[in-house]
């Protein structure tokens, strides 16, 4: 079956709902998306969104703002993109709240702020109360009020549905196809605009913070018909995830004043950051720790993680402003909060890199900035770059808010333009034979064991720390791993709600963008934001001040190039805190 | 610990009927019930069919029936539940789909059915609109349901009526009506004062006790009774 639309958005988290917005006002708009638009993953966002409203430090400004997010993107981050994002803020999560957001309140009935990493006054002097947020549910309410919004709105949506190849000829997008998992089949989605909105990828590791379906596919979607992927080695690992599970404390615990201790009883952010302390960006606090741990100064019997400490912020503030976390800790590692401190360890959280789009969300297929007509990305699997190689906490709900919504303005001007290309002679059959390859695969191979292969040695391989000699292993496990793929044999044949299918489908997108965060790592000879190479400590941006763009060929042979990072008024200087 | 599972299951392809196929799985402390799906799927059965996502109780995928409760599998720790086999089946009140996946459908018109997003068509001003902290808290507590229908499909009402709203629907009704932002009452109350609206809520409380956010559904949906009784009559 095809389906013609003038835009169809893929995926169906802040981003894609938020440009979904803004195009019906102007166009017929689609969304497809592989969960229903509440469950994406995005609902799991806790501790805030960024923007300089004032209402409870008035002596905040976008200009502290812009220099926060420069400086914790190790400079790595594009200034015209960040200062558009930070700009836009207020008036951005204003328009959520006009929407029905229902945040927290101050006194006075304005919208509540809190700390968060990274975010001060004065160019780091301070830390600032920036972070808008609803209780712990900041990016559950977000999300389900733009759904809201959008059935307001009545946007067109396909729940349920799979993307599996993307149509591009001469860098022109033609539309895609995806399957309806719930019956089965493949249809053809024919449009004018085709926008990414896929989100991220930490299930490629071990311990993460992410759903099961943050798979990464817009990724592997994209490389798979030659467009290049960029900064794919910055990959965010967030302090505190609970321990052995992954499952995030939010930052929003610090922000209200949480402590980070060791097995000695030690705040031991004092040693690497004694400035902004627990407050310090995340990048650091995960190297802090691992720090500790190697160093033999971690807690419990294995010295394998270390102490989140809330006891002393009292029962009541802990139900009022941070319940979420008290519900995780005692449903997921049996632990009371309010009174014992919480086992934690560095989780897999944050994809700073994905598929390059200009300022205003337009897909590019080279360093030159040359744009695929029609094609679109916003949110995590889209690289602006506002992160650079790391990304501040609460500047994430902003960029899928932010950029979704200029996205869609993007979309809005030049969809009078577009037209429906058409399309190929036989447009389903790349999905077509991948279905049926991985459908009719006689191998004795197990997806689950090759899943759990890929995310630990990518864990233990292309983690916090990394070295040559480790990346170098790493590639190696990743050809054998797809050589392993080429061999599987899943039990399930049926039409309806094939979840095995699915997630053989989605283990081989993780395989695929996996060796070009690891090659990219390999390649990158500093240690820059969430990038540290032991064998290569220091920054180096004589040479790596650069954006990497990186291709996939058919045969898995990765090649590189290289965009310059667009640098305003801030030049990189040495990153304390 | 070795445990035995007893899984409901349905597959419309193969013609075959309904019946509950049982699985041992070693479930160390800490393994959740989706966790245990997770690897009965991987491990033993991929045909083994169910919905999910976060793994961490916010997307609200994951609802079903574990030992005769609506719960979510992954907030539903195995070493927790008692007895000797643990019964895992798919919410009740549904069409199944295939396994533990009902249809949802008849789930979201209800949803839609209430006019679930903020109707205010004053002309906002440039900042926030203004909100007391005591406004604010009425619906707080509302606005973290997460739409898993563990409520409604737990609902005895619902079962008998499959016309009815069901706790879900009315809460997000509750949550817009308490707004102090929202201008749409009289809008929702011509779909909530109807026989298959409101009035079909007898205060039995399995919504409270299925919903995994514990929010107190009951009581919000007796304080939009009370409202529409005392605006309308
Ligand atoms: C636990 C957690 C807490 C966080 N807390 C914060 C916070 O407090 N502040 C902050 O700023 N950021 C936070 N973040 C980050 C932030 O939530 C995310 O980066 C952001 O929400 C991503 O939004 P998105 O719209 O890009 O993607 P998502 O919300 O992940 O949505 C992706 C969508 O794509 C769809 N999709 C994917 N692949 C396919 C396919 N092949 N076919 C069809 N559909 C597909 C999915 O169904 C989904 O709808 C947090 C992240 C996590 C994991
Ligand atoms: S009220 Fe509770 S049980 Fe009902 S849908 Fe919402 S979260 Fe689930
Ligand atoms: S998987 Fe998301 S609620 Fe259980």
């Amino acid at each position: 079956m095809t389906h013609k639309h003038d835009v169809i958005i893929i995926g169906s988290g802040l981003a894609g709902l938020r440009a979904a917005l803004e195009v019906g006002k102007v166009a017929d708009v689609a969304v497809l998306t592989k969960l229903y638009p509440s469950r994406s993953h995005s609902g799991a966002a806790q501790g805030g969104i960024a923007a300089t409203l004032k209402n409870v430090d008035s002596d905040d400004c976008v200009e502290f703002h812009i220099f926060d997010t420069v400086k914790g993107s190790d400079y790595l981050g594009d200034q015209d993109a960040i200062e558009n994002m930070c700009n836009e803020a207020p008036e951005v999560v204003y328009e959520t709240e006009h929407m029905g957001v229902p945040y927290s309140r101050t006194e006075d009935g304005k919208i509540h702020q809190r700390k968060f990493g990274g975010h001060s006054l004065n160019h780091g002097k301070v830390a600032v109360r920036r972070s808008c947020y609803a209780a712990d549910y900041t990016g559950h309410v977000l999300l389900h009020t733009f759904y809201e919004q959008c059935i307001k709105n009545q946007v067109r949506f396909y729940n349920e549905f799979q993307a599996m190849s993307l149509l591009v000829k001469d860098n022109v997008c033609q539309g895609f196809v995806a399957w309806d998992i719930i019956n089965g089949g493949l249809h053809v989605f024919h449009a004018k605009a085709v926008m990414f909105a896929t989100g991220g990828y930490g299930r490629a590791f071990k311990i993460t913070s992410n759903a099961h379906s943050s798979t990464g596919d817009g990724l592997s979607l994209c490389t798979r018909v030659g467009l290049p992927i960029e900064d794919m080695e910055f990959v965010q690992f967030h302090p505190t995830g609970l321990y052995k599970q992954g499952i995030l404390v939010s930052e929003g615990a610090r922000g209200e004043g949480a402590y980070l201790l060791n097995g000695q009883n030690e705040r031991f952010m004092e040693r690497y950051a004694p400035t902004l302390m627990e407050l310090a960006p995340r990048d650091m606090i995960a190297r802090a720790i691992q720090t500790e741990l190697l160093e033999g100064r971690g807690c419990g019997p294995n010295k394998d993680h270390v102490y989140l400490d809330i006891r002393h912020l009292g029962e009541a503030k802990i139900t009022a402003v941070i319940p979420q976390i008290k519900g995780l800790c005692l449903d997921f590692a049996a632990i009371d909060p309010i009174k014992e401190p919480i086992p934690i360890q560095p989780t897999a959280h944050y994809s700073m890199g994905g598929i390059p789009v200009t300022v205003d969300g337009r897909v590019i297929y080279d360093a030159k900035n040359s744009i695929v007509e029609g094609l679109y990305a916003a949110g995590e699997c889209a690289c602006v770059s506002v992160h650079g190689a790391n990304r501040l906490g609460t500047n994430s709900l902003l960029d899928a808010a932010a950029n979704g919504r200029r996205t869609g303005k993007a979309i809005c001007a030049d969809v009078g333009k577009l037209k429906h290309s058409e399309l190929p002679d036989n447009p389903m059959k790349a999905a077509q034979d991948e279905m049926n390859r991985v459908l009719g695969g006689t191998g004795k191979e197990k997806v689950i064991r090759i899943r759990h292969d890929l995310r630990d040695s990518m864990e233990e391989n292309c983690g916090v720390f990394r070295t040559s000699e480790k990346l170098t292993k790493q590639k190696q496990i990743l050809k054998d791993l797809h050589e392993r793929f080429r061999h599987i044999k899943i039990d399930d044949k049926a039409k309806i709600f094939n979840s095995d299918l699915m997630e053989a489908i989605e283990l081989e997108h993780m395989l695929e963008f996996c060796e070009v965060i690891v090659e990219g790592a390999l390649n990158r000879n500093e240690s820059r934001g969430g990038h540290s190479r032991t064998d290569f400590p220091k920054r180096d941006d004589d040479n790596w001040l650069k954006h990497t763009m990186a291709w996939r060929g058919e045969d898995g042979k990765i090649t590189f190039d290289y965009k310059p990072v667009i640098i305003k008024n801030y030049q990189p200087m040495e990153r304390k805190y | 610990m070795e445990r035995t599972f007893k899984i409901f299951r349905y597959d419309p392809e193969k013609n075959g009927k309904p019946h509950f196929q049982t699985y041992k799985l070693d479930c160390p402390s800490g393994c959740t019930v989706l966790d245990a799906l997770y690897n009965i799927k991987g491990e033993l059965d991929g045909t083994l069919t169910y919905r999910r996502s976060c793994r961490s109780g916010i997307c609200g995928s994951c609802g079903m029936k574990i030992n005769g409760i609506n719960c979510l599998a992954c907030k539903t720790q195995v070493e927790f539940l008692k007895g000797k086999v643990i019964y895992v089946e798919p919410l009740p009140g549904f069409p199944i789909l295939r396994d533990l996946v009902i249809d949802l459908e008849p789930f979201w018109e209800k949803f839609e059915a209430i006019k679930p997003y903020l109707i205010n068509n004053s002309k906002p001003p440039t900042t926030e609109r203004y909100q007391s902290e005591e406004d604010q808290l009425k619906i707080e507590e509302a606005s973290w349901c997460i739409l898993c229908n563990c409520c409604t499909s737990s609902c005895p009402s619902f079962w008998a009526n499959k016309e009815y709203l069901g706790p879900a629907a009315l809460l997000k009704a509750y949550r817009f009506v308490f707004d102090s932002r929202d201008q749409g009452a009289e809008e929702r109350y011509r779909m909530l004062n109807t026989r298959s609206g409101l009035w079909r809520c007898h205060t039995i409380f399995n919504c409270m006790d299925a919903c995994p956010q514990d929010i107190n559904i009951t009581d919000y949906i007796s304080q939009l009774k009370t409202r529409i009784v005392s605006e309308r009559y």
